[in-house]
């Protein structure tokens, strides 16, 4: 009741609720019996229309007169069981997010012997487990395909889950370390600090690395300033730097696109990734769920292989 | 200046001849006191139509429940699983179009009988008739025929009164409990429900819904009955727009038989100045709305003809000609057209109207039936995915196909691509998904293209989905594939 800025809401809401049932409960009274002289009966209404059209009186049997109370009656005690009245709580106080939480909780309960048995076996065993990867795989396709998508490829700027390369690392415990906490990503602009000649050399210089057709004139200008400001992160050699998610450049992966214009344009206005951290909104269980089946999407063998 | 003149004109005050007297006032209820009806037990052949009707529609609602095609249950509708099993049919969620067709037959073909011949769905097929028939059965066979229930029920308590009530109603009890079983039955195989009765393992729902159906067929036939018709049933009420002059109706022959009076039998009624009506009440004890059909017709009148029987039998009894009640219609009992006529009158606009849109319902479910594909297939794209770029500088999106099987063998299907030049699947394209009878799979597919055949916006693809074990069931899906 927080949205209502003052308690009289409550005061209205309570009189036309009461008003409006003891006017139904009047008029239904009132309407039941009619008083008429002696031998005459109710069998029209009094209506009349030109002069000789009157409308006939066809009563409703009486048990459906009862009906009527027993709607009223239906809600005089559904008002005293719950919040109706605004001003009153109900004697059963019942809140729609008292009845959430009590269904989450019969539920949590009755999945929490499952999730134990997951939660004792390392994220590597949950992998395998076709029981824990369908489990997985629902928790994937409710919470992670806005992103990464339904098959786990990624797109530009969220990526692959599926080729085992990975920005932080891929082993179980970095996983769960990955969708626990989420991770930032941030590459600096130097647009301003190269030029726009000197960034297409460091361009250059990056798809010689990768193994791209590249201009030697401009890869060779651009490797100075490739080994003094950005080793600093992808390191002399380009083979980047898992601790702080700095790509490998000199493999085939590419968050955002491997093209000379797209890497100029990296490069020129830098890049900035988010991963929100899930571990508060999930719980362990279900991260640990998660990892495995993240980590069995890069270590298919066996049946889960063939499966696929 | 006087009172009792007014601008110089004397008036003169005449007092009133005498007060009216005070008009004696009561209280009148406005709503109808219920009175109990007892029809009275008929023979002839109109209720050897309605016998047989009974026995037709509940031999098929009690029975066909325990039959079986392909090893399940012949009519089913699993709900739980959204399945729904109708003879050698297994229908979807997708397919509910049948539904609203059946529905629109069904009401369509009450609209061409009920303008034909009136309301002989009410008098002997509708559910309401047909149980409160059942239910009457059961208490003639128990408190007997219509004198000794009103007896019975005039009398005090007493042992034997309350013997006979308790009988009727265990009786109507053990009866609609079965009623709900069966129609539970058409939703939760009623073979495993049967294996549940030793234990009374119902699931919650199931025991509602048992005890509900149960519940309304002992209300509404032991107890509602006509008051359905009455009150509750929206058909009685808007069969009137169906009706015209040609319509069968039930109907007293006024000219024939009134000025109404018994007589003694060998006199010359005639004579009397009778007509042919002895006035028996016959037809109004045996009415199960409780009218008087003599009083013309009436909206109560559920078209039974238990009057006709019930009046035949008296008029073969007092040897004059049969069908002092009968079905007519208004212009035959106007002297518009010979009786035997009647069918000449049959092909009218309306009925030509409504035969027409029920044809032609008819023939498009039919052939939509018969050409149905055993196959659904839903494509689902990422949502909010843009295209992304595959490491062979390819564009990509990815789709996930829903494929269920509505056939009952299980089928290898394969999927194919189109619509833009060179697009294809990544991977194995003669990959084979396995769905087996009456199931559902997801296929995860991923559709690459170059980049020059998909630029700026949205293009159209399709997918298409056949069963490499039986090539006729296919179905091509379109979608949507977003480019650079």
């Amino acid at each position: 009741m927080e949205d209502f800025s003052s308690g009289f809401w409550g005061i209205y809401i309570a009189a036309i609720v009461v008003i409006s049932l003891a006017g139904l409960l009047y008029l239904l009274r009132s309407q039941s019996v009619v008083k008429l002289p002696k031998g005459q009966k109710a069998d029209v209404t009094g209506h009349k229309w030109d002069d000789d059209l009157e409308e006939y009186n066809n009563p409703l049997p009486r048990w459906w007169m009862w009906l009527f109370y027993l709607t009223i009656f239906f809600a005089i005690g559904y008002l005293v069981l719950y919040p109706g009245l605004v001003v009153w709580k109900g004697s059963n106080n019942w809140t729609a997010a008292g009845q959430f939480k009590q269904e989450r909780d019969k539920k949590d309960a009755e999945i929490k012997p499952l999730y134990d048995k997951f939660m004792q076996q390392d994220v590597v065993a949950v992998s395998k487990s076709t029981e824990a990867r369908e489990i997985g795989q629902r928790l994937f396709m409710t919470y992670c395909i806005q992103c990464h998508g339904s098959d786990a490829h990624g797109a530009k700027g969220f990526p692959n889950l599926t080729d085992d390369d990975w920005l932080y690392g891929g082993s179980p415990e970095k996983i769960v370390e990955t969708i626990s906490n989420g991770r930032g990503g941030q590459m600096p602009a130097f647009g301003a600090q190269f030029g726009e000649e000197g960034v297409k050399d460091v361009a250059n210089h990056v798809l010689k690395i990768a193994g791209k057709k590249f201009d030697a004139e401009r890869a060779t200008r651009g490797e100075a300033n490739f080994k003094t400001v950005c080793a600093a992160c992808h390191g002399p050699d380009g083979k980047g730097n898992q601790a702080i998610g700095a790509p490998n450049l000199t493999d085939k992966t590419w968050l955002y696109g491997g093209s000379e214009t797209t890497i100029i344009e990296t490069i020129t206005n830098g890049r900035k990734n988010y991963m929100p951290a899930w571990k508060e909104f999930l719980g362990d269980a279900k991260v640990h769920l998660l990892a495995g089946y993240v980590y069995g999407l890069s270590h298919q063998e066996g049946e889960a292989a063939k499966a696929k | 200046m006087s009172k009792n003149e007014f601008k110089g004109i004397p008036i003169k005050v005449v007092p009133p001849a005498s007060e009216p007297a005070e008009v004696e006032m009561e209280q009148v209820a406005l709503y109808e006191t219920h009175k109990k009806i007892y029809p009275r037990w008929v023979t002839g052949r109109f209720n050897n139509w309605r016998i047989f009707f009974v026995i037709a529609t509940q031999l098929f609602f009690y029975g066909v429940a325990w039959l079986q095609w392909n090893d399940r249950q012949m009519l089913l509708f699993d709900l739980v699983n959204r399945k729904f099993f109708v003879f050698g049919f297994v229908f979807l969620p997708q397919d509910f179009i049948y539904l609203t067709s059946l529905l629109l037959i069904s009401a369509l073909g009450l609209f061409v009988w009920t303008s034909v011949g009136g309301r002989l769905w009410c008098g002997y097929a509708c559910p309401q008739t047909v149980y409160t028939e059942i239910f009457l059965w059961m208490e003639k066979w128990i408190e007997g025929d219509r004198p000794a229930r009103i007896k019975l029920d005039k009398a005090p308590m007493s042992a034997h009164k309350f013997r006979l009530k308790a009988t009727k109603h265990l009786l109507w009890i053990l009866f609609s409990i079965w009623t709900g079983f069966t129609f539970v039955g058409y939703f939760t195989p009623i073979r495993d429900l049967l294996a549940a009765v030793p234990t009374l393992s119902f699931g919650p729902w199931e025991t509602f819904w048992v005890l509900f159906y149960g519940f309304a067929t002992y209300g509404n036939a032991g107890w509602m009955r006509e008051q359905v018709c009455k009150y509750m049933c929206p058909y009685a009420r808007f069969q009137s727009a169906m009706f015209d002059a040609d319509t069968l109706i039930i109907s007293y022959d006024a000219e024939r038989g009134d000025p109404r009076g018994s007589r003694r039998s060998g006199t010359d009624h005639k004579a009397e100045g009778l007509g042919d009506c002895i006035d028996c009440t016959i037809c109004v004890q045996v009415c199960p709305v409780g009218i008087d059909i003599r009083d013309g017709l009436q909206y109560e009148c559920i078209g039974c003809a238990a009057c006709i029987d019930a009046c035949d039998g008296v008029m073969d009894k007092v040897g004059y000609p049969r069908g002092l009640i009968r079905y007519t219609t208004e212009k035959a009992l106007s002297h518009g057209y010979p009786e035997k006529d009647f069918v000449k009158h049959i092909a009218r606009p309306r009925v030509i109207g409504y035969g027409l849109i029920l044809l032609t319902v008819t023939s498009i479910m039919a052939a939509s039936l018969y050409m149905r594909v055993p196959l659904k297939v839903n494509v689902m794209r990422d949502r909010n995915a843009l295209v992304r770029e595959t490491d062979e500088g390819l564009l990509e999106n990815s789709y996930r196909l829903n494929i269920q099987n509505a056939d009952e063998k299980q089928h290898r299907y394969v999927i194919r691509v189109g619509g833009l030049p060179d697009v294809k699947i990544e991977g194995d394209t003669r990959r084979e998904i396995v769905v087996g009878p009456a199931e559902a799979e997801v296929a995860s597919v991923r559709v690459q293209v170059e980049p020059q055949h998909a630029t700026r916006g949205s293009k159209k693809i399709w997918f298409e989905v056949q069963a490499v074990d039986a090539p006729s069931i296919s179905v091509k899906e379109k979608a949507a594939f977003i480019g650079r």
